[in-house]
């Protein structure tokens, strides 16, 4: 099936109801159906809602954006270790959901992430280095979301997919025939605000993309802490469609978000991805999530290597040879170093930024409290002249 | 145009018409604010003249209210969101200080948040619980909020007009009381500063400062005072942040003496901050210690009880008395 026929379906009757609910009534008590379209051993395989017929390219160009986003994300946990980073979330695992949606974007769609959303960042060519001011403790985010429309990170849970929510309606406003994508998590799936997102969403009709990486646990707390029903399957309740995709599938997420947002763009309202994955590391650098999960699951979740899937797939279909992950290997080792030195030189700010950017057109308690600040940083100055 | 004679809440009414007509991104959101015309009637008509599309009748969710209007801000919108009552505001809470306040300097001012959050605030109106609060101090304490109630329709209308203007959140307190206090609106008029407090009744003896309903009950104590042989000044604070100082010192430097009145609690209230600030700034000019008349540290009473609750003329002359006793 190709995105154009997903496009013409009514929101009525909605893909996911058709490709996963229908079919897994049939057997109400297992885990229902994810669409997949590249197994856990790197074969293809084909939906019949959601065709892809990716070129070597783009093939190759998925894998590499999944490596780069893992070494950077890797030597990020590194950074942490070596205290030149306070804190890291690692999105190990979830490379090929992050890649994936990711890159199913226009230019002109609009992103909402939530605060692990680094793959999804590198699609949008926000420099990796600019991630890492918040983390590091010299910034709260920083970059300008409109560059590459990319919004800010979002630390409270949930809060964005109202944010996304809201921008969507703009963009329906405006007449504009591009599309937002929310991420949240399956611990956000709790939280009022996405709740309120899904109503305001669906009353209004807003092109909105809700991309929720079941990653299996909130911190300590599994899926099971969260919901009784699958997650995608809330989306019914609002009155859009909703649909289960293997997260760990690059192309999977590629071609259900591509269908999902083409379907916002043209007008169909909102729609539910769920992407079934797992949080391979911890929750952050400050987690010990051997005192709340099994070894034994994180090992059955490598088995289903995101990356690894598709350089079976690259493998065994001859699209890239030894050359290729050579030198693929050889550009993470630069983008480590070129992100580690970019940490190690990223200078404190200047102690007055304390008071900088609290408002936009000035307020007169922000400005007596930095004369106040500026006079008591001067004082020791003085008293050292004094000496 | 001339000046026009209208209720406070028409004032509002006109202001939002104006602040429509003039910039297509402003847009009024909030429950009930179409057809209804909100359950003050204070966007009454303005649907029906700038549409569905405009003037939004939004799902009964506060925080979806506040954190949609954050989105279209990010989109270049200008939302004037509607809180219907001040004690139906904190289910939006969490967007308003944890995002809408700090998105400008998370983003080291890259993005601008030009959302105003309108509240109709106070008691007096013999409403049910959770109708008649004032939490303005809970939003004044929070960087990057700016926090302002007008006492009149003039302030109302070009308060407003401002706030909408502003790039920055404000939250814009209502005297639900007042709504229907009358007064001239000169919408051709060039307005003083936002946040600049006024005096509003010149006097020698001792200063009042309050802020929206409250100002009338400061007048009214200053008239009464007058008649004992007491001169009051009374200033209107308009914005609880920022706070015009400078304006109460300049007062209380010719006064020695400040009480100051509002309806919110006075623990940790707008007038504890002023009591401490003009303190220090004004030392060795007071003659008294700097009192409060406000709520009691209780929830707000049924309003069988809310006469005892609130301050009144009583109140505040009592006030007066302590302060002139020392």
């Amino acid at each position: 099936m190709t995105v154009e026929s997903t496009a013409a379906r009514k929101p009525r009757r909605s893909g996911a109801k058709r490709s996963t609910s229908a079919r897994s009534t049939k057997k109400q008590s297992a885990e229902p159906e994810l669409v997949q379209l590249l197994t856990p051993e790197g074969e293809r395989v084909e939906h019949p809602d959601y065709a892809i017929d990716p070129t070597p390219d783009e093939l190759r160009g998925l894998y590499r954006d999944m490596v780069l986003t893992r070494r950077f994300d890797a030597e990020a946990t590194t950074l942490q270790r070596q205290g030149e980073l306070g804190l890291w979330a690692s999105l190990l695992g979830q490379e090929a959901a992050q890649i994936g949606s990711g890159r199913a974007l226009h230019d002109d769609d609009y992103v909402f992430p939530t605060y692990r959303e680094h793959g999804v960042a590198w699609c949008r060519g926000v420099d990796p280095t600019n991630l890492l001011g918040m983390f590091r403790g010299v910034n709260h985010g920083g970059w300008d979301p409109n560059s590459n429309n990319f919004h800010l990170y979002t630390i409270v849970i949930g809060s964005q997919t109202l944010h996304a929510t809201g921008y969507a309606m703009g963009v329906a406003k405006d007449g504009a025939d591009s599309a937002v994508l929310a991420y949240f998590g399956d611990g956000a799936s709790s939280q009022g605000d996405v709740a309120e997102s899904f109503t305001y969403s669906a009353v209004y009709n807003a092109p909105v993309v809700f991309f929720c990486q079941n990653n299996q646990w909130a911190i300590s707390e599994p899926t099971e802490k969260q919901t009784r029903v699958p997650l995608y399957q809330r989306a019914q309740g609002y009155g859009f469609p909703g649909v289960r995709v293997d997260g760990n599938d690059v192309l999977a997420c590629l071609a259900v978000t591509k269908a999902a947002l083409e379907r916002a763009r043209t007008g169909q309202g909102p729609m539910l991805v769920e992407a079934f994955t797992y949080r391979m590391g911890a929750h952050t650098t400050s987690d010990d999530p051997t005192r709340y999960r099994s070894s034994e699951e994180r090992e059955l979740w490598e088995t289903k290597d995101p990356i690894l899937r598709l350089r079976t797939l690259l493998t065994n279909e001859k699209l890239a040879d030894d050359a290729f992950f050579d030198a693929l290997e050889q550009e993470s080792d630069a983008l480590a170093k070129r992100v580690r030195e970019a940490v190690r030189s990223m200078p404190d700010p200047d102690d007055m930024a304390l008071f900088e950017h609290t408002y936009a057109d000035g307020h007169a308690l922000v400005d007596e409290e930095r004369a106040q600040f500026a006079a008591y940083q001067a004082s020791f100055e003085t008293a050292e002249e004094g000496i | 145009m001339a000046a026009q004679k209208m209720s406070l809440s028409k004032a509002i009414n006109a202001s939002l018409r104006t602040a429509l007509d003039n910039d297509p991104k402003v847009l009024i959101m909030g429950e009930d604010v179409g057809k209804l015309g909100g359950v003050f009637r204070v966007t009454d008509g303005l649907q029906k003249d700038f549409g569905e599309d405009r003037v939004i009748d939004t799902p009964l969710a506060e925080s979806g209210i506040v954190g949609t209007a954050i989105g279209l801000a990010l989109r270049g919108y200008r939302p004037v969101v509607e809180i219907q009552f001040d004690g139906f505001v904190f289910p939006a809470y969490d967007q308003i200080v944890t995002q809408l306040a700090k998105m400008h300097a998370r983003s080291l001012g890259k993005v601008k948040m030009p959302v105003v959050i309108r509240i109709p605030y106070g008691g007096g109106i013999g409403a049910v619980e959770h109708h008649s609060e004032s939490p303005e101090a809970l939003f004044a304490h929070v960087a990057g909020l700016k926090v302002i109630s007008p006492s009149n329709a003039s302030d109302a209308y070009w308060m407003l007009q401002q706030a909408i203007g502003s790039d920055d959140p404000v939250i814009y307190f209502e005297p639900k009381r007042r709504y229907h206090d009358k007064g001239e609106v000169d919408t051709s008029a060039i307005p003083g500063p936002l946040h600049a407090a006024r005096v509003v009744r010149p006097g020698t003896d001792l200063t009042l400062a309050a802020y929206g309903p409250m100002v009338k009950v400061a007048l009214d104590a200053a008239a009464a005072a007058a008649e004992e042989g007491k001169s009051l000044e009374v200033v209107d604070l308009r914005s609880m942040s920022p706070i015009d100082f400078d304006t109460v010192q300049q007062s209380v430097e010719r006064t020695g003496r400040l009480v100051v009145v509002h309806e919110a609690p006075v623990f940790l209230g707008t007038g504890s901050e002023i009591a401490a600030r003009i303190t220090e700034r004004c030392f060795y000019h007071l003659q008294a210690p700097v009192l409060r008349v406000g709520g009691y540290h209780a929830p707000y009473p049924p309003s069988r009880l809310e006469d005892e609750y609130l301050p009144d003329l009583d109140r505040v002359l009592d006030a007066v008395d302590r302060a002139l006793a020392y």
